[in-house]
């Protein structure tokens, strides 16, 4: 066995020819964790990463939002779950959705606008989400570019898109998750032999003859069609990058564990397959970031329209939100709340997924920006006002975290900015009309 | 359908309707059927580039390499936008997530194709060695295979490509087969493969205009017809440039239309239409519909679409007697959730049998049966409101607005409120709200005469223990029952104005522009009535007519430079024998 520390990238490759079992050299020597795990040799830390969380139907208005601004000593009752992670999060309160004259389209307005940055004018999404425009900065050198998940057993129920109509499907089922990121295609950065598969050169030449057509296709497409052209030519990107990966013995992450293969919990909208898969979910998504398989995650606890149900009842979580009267010594729709109280705590599954891989001195949750966001204020009148907003992790040392922001009126974007400005997304500026701001939520920023 | 388009290019008969259910409903009127594509000011039709939806992979791959490879993996989900997955494949790309399926599905799809069992009959050709690469024999594959998959012959630069491809991935495996397996993996990912790109030529016959080239006639006729790539016959007519005549064309529409496979066209089509992709994902609460199971919801469909096969093709009955025909196809499990008797022959696993609803049960006609109430309905009870406004959406091509937002819906469907025990009530509780009441009152007339049929489609009088009224309206017809609903639809101007759109998106992969509006309203509505409503003559009169191949200008200089050299020309046209 050779131990090619010194080795050049092209003599590793010319070994690699005879796929010949070595230890090769890394691509970037530089890429080894530095003792306390939490930064690589260089001294550089280890990569952030985002996410977006979505939820259908918002939160009851005054029932959410920690009591005072600032430091949060105490969450509303319905975010009473994510107690143990107050110093972990932010809770952003009073910020809407203004529609300029645009009509409201009820459960596809506000989550769009949140996420987009632009308020739409019909039931498309033509512009990139926010977790796209995120990707196309930290995710362009990871296996996966982004990952979507679903847990209400709807591929559809996907809040990620691309420019165009496409939507970037959710996954729904945990074990094929699982297999796509740990099959047989997985190379465990913590292995101690790498045996580069000539199978995976021949792929990439082969890929390379679609690619040469580029030009010739795109020769007769008119702009609109030349933008779906392009659009698959970066989706083949991936593809490539996952090839180029798979060639490259990967950086060690200390981290980096394998889980073990779920098994699915009954695919559907039911609330407790949704609450049981989603927490499945959570568990293989943080391995994938703490395993560098990909840098952002888009995940759906449940669609706008909510199709929550419990097993038994004619009524789902959406039909409740119209129909349920409010319990005057309650003071809130109790059917609604339960299936809110479900929701929360599956946020704080997701969080508690991220915040349980140690990374050195600290977690994943570190390095880690989630963006939960929702479709409405309050569901029971398609309210935009007070859009319920939550981050979960410091962003690498870049987001301060255990605040309660107050935004008064201001655009939702206000948060889609600051997150990409604490990712490092180039941009002092974001959203449309009377969605655009530039104003980041200064008070989290570090 | 956009609400932008609404309006524009409406005969004046049209207008005057949708003026007067306007007053009939206040200012929260329908927006009439009325969907025009974005290209309005053009004079020719417009070349479509359509991502091949699921089926249409699934039957390429099928009529190419046969029913013993599989086909593994997950499709991304289809787009629908006018009220079509035919139209939304015409804005959709491919995702990052998507493309990695595509990916693995190609591998697996090509891995099968070359391997010891397959290749004899699929490769055709032997290598000279199994460890080096043989240009001849992949050539020779890779040419006949790709014309297939690409719906043309390749370019003589697409062709050495994929040769090079092969022969650089045979020499890094060590092996031909592998090589030759993975270039053929590359082609069923690529773009040319994955898109319908359609291209255009100047018109011989009128000077100044472009037609769709032979090729994308021969694409567009097939995915319309047979919902399937050409075959190597339609080819050839391509090739040799006898669909550019209109005996040629004609002969070739009659081929199609005489095949048993025009079957799987009209069910795409259907399935289409009918939103029938809503079934991959469709749930109800177990609990409460012990009887629903994922058998319902494939005999549910199976059901409908027997139905409309039965009736448009071999009956070569009137359209607009699907919603009032007592003729229909049951399994036992469907008669039991119907509630009707029928009898089945024994020691048959899973029969289907012809019958005929008695004249004492409203069952009658597709809005009747499962496949309608049941996709249209809650997980765990009906909903008068997402049928009414299924009914206008598909069936109608109406569209219906929004809800307002902050509206209190209290009242609507508390079932447990002892005042308001059936869905009617509710709703009329609803109705007192002014910015409620126009909407509902164009859908739930119509969704409640629907209510004789649980969330399931199983069949009921009561809810709640009181009895079900289900007399409506729809568009100023009244009717007492479900039956009264059918005829109701039966005898609205709307549902045969919509099926002749619909077909025509569903072949052109667009809404109609202006000049294709003026023919599809006006020739073809008018042939399709004159002709007694056949859905064949429907077919027939769309694939054989000008405008339906007719194609704007190119958008680049494209067609100045000669046109690329096709493989075939240089290899002697090899034509793949199935």
């Amino acid at each position: 066995m050779i131990t090619l520390r010194s080795i050049d990238r092209r003599r590793v490759l010319r070994g690699m020819l005879g796929g010949t079992a070595v230890t090769v050299a890394l691509p970037f020597l530089d890429c080894f964790l530095d003792e306390n795990g939490t930064a690589l040799a260089s001294g550089a830390p280890l990569p952030v990463c985002f996410g977006t969380w979505f939820w259908g139907l918002g939160l009851n208005p005054g029932r959410w939002e920690p009591p005072t601004a600032g430091k949060i000593t105490q969450f509303g009752p319905e975010l009473a779950g994510l107690t143990p992670y107050k110093d972990k999060v932010n809770v952003y309160s009073g910020t809407k959705v203004i529609l300029d004259g645009r009509p409201m389209i009820t459960h596809f307005t506000g989550d769009w606008a949140v996420l987009t940055g632009t308020t739409p004018r019909e039931e498309r999404v033509i512009i990139p989400s926010v977790d796209m425009l995120i990707a196309d900065v930290i995710g362009t050198k990871t296996r996966f570019r982004s990952l979507e998940v679903s847990s209400t057993g709807n591929p559809v129920h996907s809040y990620s898109r691309r420019e165009g109509a496409a939507i970037n499907p959710a996954e729904v089922s945990p074990a094929a998750l699982y297999t796509r990121i740990f099959g047989p295609e997985f190379k465990d950065p913590n292995a101690a032999d790498f045996k580069p598969d000539p199978q995976v050169m021949a792929r990439q030449s082969v890929l390379s003859a679609v690619r040469a057509q580029r030009e010739d296709l795109a020769k007769t497409l008119g702009a609109s069609d030349k933008a779906r052209l392009d659009e698959y030519y970066s989706s083949l990107r991936q593809i490539e990058q996952q090839l180029d990966l798979e060639l490259q013995k990967p950086a060690p992450l200390e981290a980096c564990t394998s889980p073990d293969k779920p098994t699915d919990i009954v695919l559907g909208s039911e609330i407790e397959s949704v609450k049981g898969n989603h927490k499945l979910f959570a568990g293989l998504l943080s391995h994938a970031l703490a395993c560098g398989q990909t840098r952002v995650i888009n995940v759906t606890f449940n669609d706008a329209t909510s199709s929550l149900r419990k097993q038994g009842s004619s009524m789902t979580h959406h039909v409740y939100s119209h129909e349920e009267s409010i319990d005057p010594v309650l003071g809130y729709q109790p059917n609604v709340t339960s299936f809110i109280m479900n929701i929360s705590g599956g946020l704080a599954d997701m969080v508690g997924a991220l915040d349980s891989i140690k990374e050195g001195d600290g977690t994943l949750l570190d390095r880690m920006l989630l963006m939960a966001s929702t479709d409405t204020g309050y569901a029971k009148v398609h309210s935009l006002d007070d859009m319920p907003l939550i981050t979960a992790g410091r962003a690498g040392g870049r987001m301060k975290t255990g605040y309660h922001v107050v935004a008064k009126g201001d655009p939702a974007t206000r948060l889609g900015l600051t997150v990409q400005q604490a990712v490092g997304v180039p941009i002092n500026s974001w959203g449309t009309d009377s969605m655009q701001t530039s104003k980041t939520f200064t008070e989290v920023m570090a | 359908m956009k609400m932008s388009g609404k309006g524009r290019g409406m005969t004046g008969k049209g207008m005057m309707r949708r003026l007067a259910l306007c007053g009939a409903v206040a200012a929260l009127c329908l927006t009439g059927f009325t969907g025009q594509s974005k290209a309005d000011g053009d004079a020719a039709g417009q070349v479509a580039m359509r991502r091949l939806t699921q089926d249409q992979y699934k039957q390429i791959i099928n009529d190419i390499f046969g029913p013993t490879v599989t086909l593994g993996g997950r499709f991304e989900p289809d787009l629908r936008d006018s009220g079509l997955l035919a139209v939304g494949a015409a804005q959709v790309s491919v995702t990052a997530a998507g493309l990695e399926q595509y990916d693995l599905m190609a591998r697996s799809i090509a891995t099968q194709v070359v391997d010891e069992k397959h290749r004899p009959l699929l490769v055709g050709c032997k290598p000279a060695s199994e460890t080096a690469p043989d240009d001849a024999c992949s050539k020779a594959f890779l040419s006949k295979v790709g014309k297939l998959l690409y719906r043309r012959p390749l370019t003589q630069h697409e062709l050495d490509a994929e040769v090079a491809a092969a022969n650089a991935a045979t020499v890094k495996t060590g092996s031909f087969y592998n090589g030759l397996g993975l270039s053929l993996a590359g082609m069923l990912e690529a773009p040319e493969f994955l898109f319908r790109q359609e291209a255009v030529e100047p018109d011989p016959d009128h000077a100044g205009a472009y037609r769709l080239d032979a090729y994308s006639k021969a694409s567009r006729l097939s995915f319309f017809l047979w919902n399937a790539a050409p075959d190597p016959e339609l080819l050839a007519a391509a090739q040799n440039g006898d669909l550019n005549s209109s005996s040629g064309l004609k002969k070739q529409v009659d081929r199609l239309m005489a095949s048993p496979r025009l079957e799987a066209g009209v069910r795409a089509f259907f399935g289409d239409m009918l939103a029938f992709d809503g079934f991959s994902t469709l749930a109800k609460d177990t609990t409460l519909y012990p009887k629903f199971t994922s058998q319902v919801l494939r005999d549910a469909q199976e059901q409908t679409m027997r139905t409309i096969v039965d009736h448009l093709l071999v009956q070569k009955a009137d359209y607009r007697d699907l919603f009032t025909t007592n003729k229909t196809f049951l399994t036992p499990l469907l008669a039991s959730i119907y509630k009707v008797q029928a009898s089945f022959p024994e020691g048959v696993q899973d029969p289907w049998v012809a019958f005929e609803y008695p004249a004492d049960v409203p069952q009658a006609g597709i809005l009747t049966e499962a496949s309608f109430v049941g996709l249209h309905s809650h997980p765990g009870r009906s909903s008068a409101t997402i049928r009414g406004k299924a009914l206008r959406t598909v069936l109608l091509c109406q569209k219906v607005p929004d809800p307002p937002g902050n509206v209190n819906f209290n009242l609507v469907q508390d079932t447990n409120n002892p005042n308001y025990k059936t869905a009617r009530q509710r709703l009329e509780a609803h109705r007192t709200q002014p910015s409620c009441a126009g909407c509902h009152k164009i859908m739930d007339p119509v969704g409640l005469a629907m209510e004789n049929f649980d969330t399931i489609g199983g069949f009921r009088t009561t809810e709640n223990g009181a009895p079900i009224d289900a007399s409506g309206e729809l568009d100023g017809a009244k009717f007492s029952d479900v039956a009264g609903l059918g005829k109701a639809v039966h005898d609205n101007p709307a549902a045969t104005a919509c099926i002749v759109n619909r077909v025509y998106e569903f072949g052109a992969g667009h809404a109609p522009n202006k000049s294709e509006t003026e023919w599809v309203r006006g020739t073809l509505a008018k042939d399709f009535a004159s002709g007694g409503y056949k859905f064949t003559d429907l077919l027939k009169d769309v694939a054989t007519s000008d405008v339906f191949y007719r194609a704007s200008a190119p958008q680049t200089g494209a067609l100045d430079t000669p046109k690329a050299k096709l493989a075939s020309d240089v290899t002697g046209n090899q034509e793949v024998q199935k």
